[in-house]
């Protein structure tokens, strides 16, 4: 460095002393004529640079879910929940995606210059893929929410993280498993697939072929990120609005088969009767206000937004319907933003509590006409012995009641 | 209505064939025989995909002390801190579903266990059964459930899938499926 730079230097660093100086004695005399500030500055960090954090005032986290603890005694992580109740758009961050693994899991740490897919069979051409070559190929982009089977709600379940925190939404990119299929060229009597999966118990699932043909879908990147390890990284399988479990993640090989292969996974999710198979299969229509929902209290009586989630594994969302008086009288809510086929969609209603006792429901209509039922529905529509609770077969998609009392407080009504 | 349910996965799949003769990218590449066959761990019911090998309940008693099954699951398979691996303890009963979740009892094939054996236990070291091994063991654990009551009976790559669980035809088949369809016909929710 020569001396001319030298004394630049020197200048700089006294003017910016200075300058400081001065800034101090200005930002004194200023404040209290502005407005209070925050509540420090965070100095550039390289850390935050290069990838960001969010705010120490936000603690929003996931719980985990039902009776066994993740992780558990082995370090398995089994069902975690997603805080929906902070949430308020349609995308779950990643950090916050709920998670569930084939009875509890080891994240496997996977390099994905290693990593490779296998498709196998009942295939004309056996193909191996790496991550880079599956990038190559066409990809689509696409809205999905997942939902583990697991997600029913009980009467003592007081927040709704407890109630629905068993499913996310984000927008994946990936490739169309039918593209991989059609490459490897599928053989006549391949009506099943088995993906599975690289944790230690190589979770599998049987998939039928015109599930894998139609939409499912092999997702590389998730929220503009590559899938994170807990969702299955470097590669997950989603078929769209079917339980968590087909979902496959860390997926490694897709074997195409002429039966179902009653793996570990289909074993787990079996039942004696037909109705609760189907309807434990594909999602049903289903919506949770979510704003305001249980734990929450209304500070006062006045103008409130009420506003949910609604979704369906069996397409869009057509209409989301709102009650305040517990079902008497149903008022359409306004869809926010444009539905996506199995994708969690936005739904709200403007309303103004007078301050007393009241019940909000919501109630999912989706596009091929299901409509989300009460529990009392279901009992009915099984004739179910009125002195015992209603039961809801196969994946619950029952409506989610939320009581106010007079002091604002908000509790499940789930009698 | 019936007839479209069965004939339409037939159209559809003369659909997929007929699309998929010659490979429209040529990105990635053939895998080996060896290969497919080191990464193939999946058990049809049918046990088309079984190793040679053999083994005993007999032979199994024994691994499953010295592979640290025990250790988790507990000497008897009941007292461990992993889940219990026999039958919950009801009698007799009529229908083998009240015997409970345990996986050696429930399932409708013999081959589900011994796939999930062989791709998953002993947790923190799976994978590095023998075949043999995973033969004796699964004959062990359908032994200590009563599905078969003679520990010398050796299973192997055609004995096992015989094996009549008690839950074999108890079971309800998950539905066909087609794009834009409500879950259960006749279920308006
Ligand atoms: C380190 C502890 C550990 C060891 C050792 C172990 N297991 Fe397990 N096993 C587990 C856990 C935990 C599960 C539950 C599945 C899970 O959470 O991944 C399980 C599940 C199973 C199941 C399925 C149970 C069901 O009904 O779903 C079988 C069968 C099984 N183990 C057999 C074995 C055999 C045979 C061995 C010995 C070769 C063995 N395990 C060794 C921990 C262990």
């Amino acid at each position: 460095m020569g001396p001319k730079k030298q004394n630049r230097r020197e200048f700089l660093k006294q003017g910016a002393a200075i300058a400081g100086g001065a800034a101090v004695g200005a930002a004194s005399q200023s404040a209290s004529a502005q407005l209070p500030g925050p509540e420090g500055f965070l100095h550039g960090r390289d850390d935050i640079v290069a990838y960001g954090q969010r705010s120490r005032f936000i603690e929003s986290k996931r719980i985990p879910h039902g009776g066994r603890h993740s992780p558990d005694t082995f370090g398995l992580d089994f069902h975690i929940a997603t805080p929906l109740q902070d949430q308020h758009g349609v995308i779950t961050p990643s950090s916050l995606f709920y998670m569930g693994t084939t009875r509890g899991s080891y994240i496997p740490d996977i390099d994905p210059e290693k990593h490779r897919l296998m498709i196998h069979g009942l295939v004309d051409n056996p193909l191996v893929f790496t991550m880079e070559e599956l990038k190559r190929l066409p990809s689509v982009t696409r809205m999905h929410f997942v939902e583990c089977a697991g997600n029913r709600s009980n009467r003592r379940h007081t927040t709704v993280q407890e109630t629905h925190g068993m499913t996310s939404n984000a927008e994946w990119t990936g490739v169309l498993l039918s593209t991989l299929l059609k490459e490897a060229g599928v053989k006549e009597g391949a009506d099943w697939i088995v993906a599975e999966g690289v944790e230690e118990v190589k979770g599998a699932s049987s998939i039928p072929m015109t599930k894998a043909m139609d939409d499912t879908l092999l997702a590389y990147s998730m929220n503009g990120e590559p899938v994170r390890p807990q969702q299955g990284f470097p590669l997950r399988m989603l078929a769209p609005g079917f339980e968590g479990i087909f979902n496959v993640k860390w997926l490694r090989r897709i074997k195409v088969v002429d039966q179902y292969y009653m793996t570990y996974n289909d074993y787990g999710h079996l039942t004696q009767d037909p109705a609760t198979a189907a309807l434990g299969y594909q999602i049903g229509p289903k919506s949770v206000i979510v704003h305001p929902s249980g734990g929450q209290t209304l500070p006062g009586a006045g103008y409130y937004q009420v506003s949910g989630l609604a979704w369906s594994g069996g397409g869009k969302v057509a209409r989301v319907e709102v009650t305040t008086d517990g079902g008497e009288t149903w008022f359409d809510a306004e869809i926010r933003g444009e539905p996506q086929a199995m994708a969690h969609t936005l739904f709200a209603f403007e309303w103004e509590w007078d301050g007393s006792p009241c019940e909000l429901q919501s109630r999912c209509i989706d596009e091929i006409g299901q409509v989300q039922p009460s529990r009392a529905e279901v009992a009915e529509f099984w004739n179910q012995p009125a002195d015992q609770p209603p039961r809801v077969r196969g994946q619950d998609n029952s409506i989610q009641p939320w009581r106010i009392e007079s002091d604002g407080s908000i509790h499940n009504a789930i009698a | 209505m019936r007839l479209l349910k069965y004939l339409l996965p037939g159209v559809m799949l003369l659909g997929f064939v007929a699309q998929a003769q010659s490979p429209t990218y040529g990105v990635g590449r053939a895998p080996t025989a060896a290969e497919i066959e080191a990464w193939d761990i999946a058990i049809a019911p049918t046990g088309e995909e079984l190793p040679d090998g053999s083994g005993t309940a007999d032979l199994g008693a024994q691994l499953f002390l010295e592979k640290g099954c025990a250790g988790c699951h507990g000497t008897n398979g009941t007292n461990g801190i992993a889940p219990r691996l026999v039958k919950n303890d009801v009698g007799e009963v009529d229908n083998a579903w009240r015997y409970g979740r345990v996986l050696p009892i429930r399932s409708p094939y013999a081959t589900t266990v011994w796939d999930y054996i062989n791709r998953g236990m002993p947790l923190g070291a799976e994978g590095s059964l023998l075949a043999d091994e995973v033969y004796s063991l699964t004959a062990y654990l359908l032994y200590l459930n009563d599905v078969i009551t003679d520990d010398q009976l050796v299973l192997d790559q055609n004995s096992l899938p015989k094996i009549q669980m008690p839950n074999r035809d108890n079971w309800a088949q998950v539905p066909d499926w087609f794009p834009g369809q409500p879950r259960l016909e006749g279920y308006p929710y």
